[in-house]
């Protein structure tokens, strides 16, 4: 499976990471870079339930490839949500079932990330993405 | 700084954690365990482990005997009155549910249960599924603008329909002592059955239930420097008189008949099944350990490290404490910086504390929070420890503004 470029150029950022500091940087400027969502958007119905912070995922294709919005209140966790993100957005449905996503993050050196004893709710995300891509 | 455990060395997993770059001050959540506990599960296991209460064969015999001298051992160091009073559980939690279900019938619909509005969720799910079980009404005691519970309000509160009062000691979120003398002393005038929570209490200053005059007090081995899987009951004898079995099976019982039991009197009737017997072995062993060290000189200690702690906290720019915390732990936020993005870069740097709700809901509901840093401190923890959270807290709030 090829990496759609916005990937390639994630992994590309971050695997030239030098320590904590710059991968933290560098999550705040991709957490920037996010399509925001609409105030209106930001609602009980997008909310992903299972995360401490407050994180809101809409879906606004599903075929023939996924398209995802979404967006946090906590700012390292908008950096994870993009680079999720331009992993995900443009894969199929049975594409996003099968996507080895801790590889991903272990790939860019945010493993720990996805680990269940965090409450940060990337595990969560993913989930409800699978669902909404049903 | 200049602040040395002499106890450091006695905790192999703290040395372990620093050798791996973390520092460790999440203790209010879990404990590490000294050398002699991790040497008890050991000798146990090694030596033969066996059921208590069951067999008559040699290591049968020797488990019970070293499970009942840890009873006895427990009592002591609580200062009930006798080993009867001490019922094993799986922890605080549990024992707070055998309560909850112990005492059910000991309620009428109307009666109320008074709890405090910083109770842990220990502290507080089991009284209100209860309440709504039975038609009582659980009544909240408001707290004060420092965090404490508020006494004017509690001497309206409790009163005669007060059947029980549950209360933690030391709050596991604002770290401040909860006024017990006056409050229990207010639900005994009027006949309420009281329950300490001392899961944190107990950590940090010898419990001695005969003083505090409570019923029930109970507490949790793990944050005790002991092992999971194990909690204290106590229950004074003549409150212990309302207590119901809630547990079936095992050896709890007396008699068995297919439609029919009897079961036995306090405390087996209330371990139904087979207890931790490893983990309360350890207990023992923690017991001993911290009954060896200087009582003094471990509060000292302890005060010096909060201290250096809140100095260390309060020249933080934005930084605001939650209540006036006085011992064991200290909670705060950051203004204009997301609790989420703290703990991820703490986390970053190897500094081991928590941040969310600490399982007190209600309270941070209440303060207007989603969440809150907390840091948390053992015997263990020295001022290398404070020195390094200090350095991680400046770098990541650095980043973040
Ligand atoms: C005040 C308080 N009560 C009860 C508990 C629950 O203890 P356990 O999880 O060991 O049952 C805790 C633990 O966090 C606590 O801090």
């Amino acid at each position: 499976m090829s990496l759609p470029a916005a990937a390639m150029q994630a992994r590309e950022a971050f695997t030239a990471c030098a320590g904590w500091e710059q991968r933290a940087r560098l999550l705040m400027q991709w957490g920037e870079r996010l399509e925001p969502l609409q105030e209106a958007e930001r609602n009980e119905h997008n909310r992903v339930q299972g995360c401490e912070s407050l994180v809101w995922l809409v879906a606004d294709q599903r075929t023939p490839a996924m398209a995802f919005r979404a967006t946090s209140d906590a700012r390292l966790l908008r950096g994870l949500l993009a680079v999720l993100l331009v992993r995900v957005n443009g894969l199929s449905a049975a594409e996003l079932a099968t996507l080895d996503l801790p590889a991903w993050f272990n790939e860019l050196g945010l493993g720990r990330q996805l680990s269940p004893s965090r409450s940060n709710g990337l595990n969560a995300v993913l989930q409800r993405m699978i669902a909404l891509a049903d | 700084m200049q602040l040395t455990s002499p106890w450091r060395a006695d905790f192999p997993g703290i040395l372990a954690l620093a050798a791996e770059g973390q520092t460790y001050l999440d203790s209010a959540a879990t404990s590490q365990k000294p050398q002699a506990v991790l040497d008890a599960l050991q000798a146990y296991y090694t030596g033969g482990a066996a059921n208590v209460h069951r067999a008559q064969h040699l290591p049968g015999d020797r488990a019970t005997r070293a499970f009942e001298a840890v009873r006895s051992q427990v009592a002591g160091w609580l200062n009930a009155a006798g080993s009867q009073e001490i019922i094993f559980t799986r922890g605080t939690t549990e024992a707070i549910n055998l309560l909850a279900y112990g005492l059910e019938n000991h309620f009428q619909a109307g009666d109320e249960i008074v709890i405090s509005a910083l109770e842990h969720h220990a502290n507080l799910l089991p009284w209100q599924q209860l309440a709504r079980r039975r038609g009582l009404t659980l009544v909240v005691l408001p707290l004060d603008e420092h965090g404490q519970i508020d006494l004017t309000q509690a001497r309206q509160l409790i009163g005669p329909r007060t059947r029980l009062l549950a209360v933690s000691q030391l709050s596991n979120v604002l770290g401040a002592w909860a006024p017990l003398d006056e409050l229990l002393s207010l639900g005994r005038q009027h006949g309420a059955l009281t329950l300490v929570d001392g899961a944190q209490g107990a950590v940090h200053q010898r419990p001695d239930v005969q003083a505090l005059n409570c019923d029930f007090y109970v507490f949790s081995a793990h944050k005790l420097y002991s092992a999971e899987g194990c909690g204290v009951l106590y229950a004074r004898s003549a409150a212990a008189q309302h207590l119901q079995p809630w547990q079936f099976g095992g050896e709890m019982v007396l008699d068995c008949d297919y439609q029919q039991a009897r079961f036995r009197p306090l405390p087996l009737g209330f371990e139904a099944g087979t207890p931790a017997i490893g983990s309360v072995l350890a207990l023992g062993a923690a017991l001993d350990y911290l009954s060896c060290l200087d009582p003094v000189a471990v509060s000292t200690h302890e005060q010096a490290l909060h201290d250096a702690l809140l100095a260390g906290l309060t020249q933080i720019h934005g930084l605001r404490l939650l209540g006036s915390p006085q011992l064991a732990l200290a909670s705060f936020t950051v203004d204009g910086v997301h609790g989420s993005d703290l703990a991820h870069l703490l986390s970053e740097q190897g500094v081991c504390v928590r941040t969310g709700h600490h399982c007190a809901m209600p309270l941070l509901k209440q303060l207007g929070l989603s969440g809150a840093t907390r840091v948390s401190l053992g015997l263990y923890n020295d001022g290398g420890d404070l020195q390094r959270l200090f350095t991680a807290l400046d770098q990541a709030l650095e980043l973040l503004r």
